[in-house]
């Protein structure tokens, strides 16, 4: 029991050692900012993936880069913005919102408008149709046309 | 009647989409570097590593600068078609050793041939860092003010050559430097 426990355990123990090249700092802020600014660059190599998560050398290259330039002090938006300047707004999972990124921040709810104005104009079809009223007009109506019709022969 | 062509309609931009799709290529990232200053660099020459080859000792010509590295595949694939650039001497190939054994690439060069005027080391990946080079090979082509004006990633095919590349060599060299 207690070696199945064991070897249970072992399986999950890469899962607790993902973390590729861990950097330490001695000020827990820059550690945050560490750590958030690594989750929040893409590394252009394995496209789906941040520079956190990968293990591509380009990745370790901007992990680097990052530590080296927190350790010189420099701020969160200085080091996005030295990012960008190279590697452009694609490096970026969460791109700013310009002109030619606004179809990527405006798109889904357009399209959930477009869905909602199609879902309630079948509804408004439906109703319509199912409207007794409008349904009695229509029969009175050919009822009527009927009997015209009687009348005329 | 709509019934039947609205699934028809929905179809076709469907199929626009997903063809417009097929053919992106994610790889090919825009380089924010265009039409701006070439990022400048100090770096050891490859075949003289006590000497220093720096972006001002370029000042004043039309230069391409081609990332490349001994153990990149397509680099192999895109060789020919730089020596055969070289032959044209319609401009001045610097070449990026990117994070690569010293040796290795100078055995390359030997083995393959050296379409380079000049070819600087990068062995931590520094300078490739500040071009934003994500994937080897790549290459910049810059004017006589030492300004980005094309990017191509991937390796460089003789149409490349023949129809973007010697094009625009032609008009920049005509440029006032």
């Amino acid at each position: 029991m207690k070696r199945g426990l064991l070897i249970f355990c072992l399986l999950f123990l890469p899962l607790a050692a993902h973390a590729i090249d861990a950097r330490q700092f001695a000020d827990p802020k820059q550690q945050e900012a560490y750590d958030t600014l690594t989750a929040q660059l893409r590394c252009l190599v394995c496209q789906n993936q941040t520079i956190a998560d990968s293990n591509a050398e380009l990745a370790a290259d901007l992990r680097r880069q990052v530590y080296e330039m927190l350790a010189k002090g420099q701020s969160k938006e200085e080091i996005i913005q030295f990012m960008t300047d190279r590697y452009g707004d694609f490096v970026l999972y969460k791109p700013p919102f310009t002109a030619k990124t606004g179809l990527l921040w405006l798109g889904p709810a357009g399209f959930l408008l477009l869905g909602l104005l199609g879902v309630f104009w079948v509804i408004r079809q439906k109703k319509a149709a199912a409207d007794p009223a409008s349904g009695q007009a229509e029969k009175l109506a050919k009822i009527r046309r009927l009997l015209d019709e009687g009348d005329a022969s | 009647m709509l019934k039947y062509i609205l699934p028809l309609i929905l179809f076709i931009v469907m199929a626009v989409f997903l063809a417009i799709g097929l053919n992106l290529k994610p790889n090919d990232i825009p380089s924010p570097l265009l039409d701006k200053p070439a990022p400048s660099f100090t770096a050891p020459k490859l075949q003289a590593p006590q000497e220093k080859l720096s972006t001002s000792d370029l000042k004043g010509q039309v230069w391409l600068f081609n990332v490349w590295a001994s153990w990149c595949v397509s680099c192999r694939a895109e060789h020919p078609v730089l020596n055969g650039l070289a032959q044209h001497k319609a401009v001045t190939l610097i070449g990026l050793n990117y994070k690569d054994d010293p040796a290795a690439a100078q055995g390359w060069l030997g083995s393959l041939g050296n379409p380079y005027t000049i070819s600087i080391m990068d062995q931590d990946g520094r300078i490739g860092l500040d071009w934003g080079v994500y994937g080897v090979p790549e290459t910049f082509v810059m004017d006589k003010k030492g300004i980005v004006r094309y990017k191509h990633t991937g390796p460089v095919t003789v149409d490349d050559v023949q129809q973007i590349f010697l094009p625009l060599i032609a008009k920049l060299q005509a440029e006032a430097p």
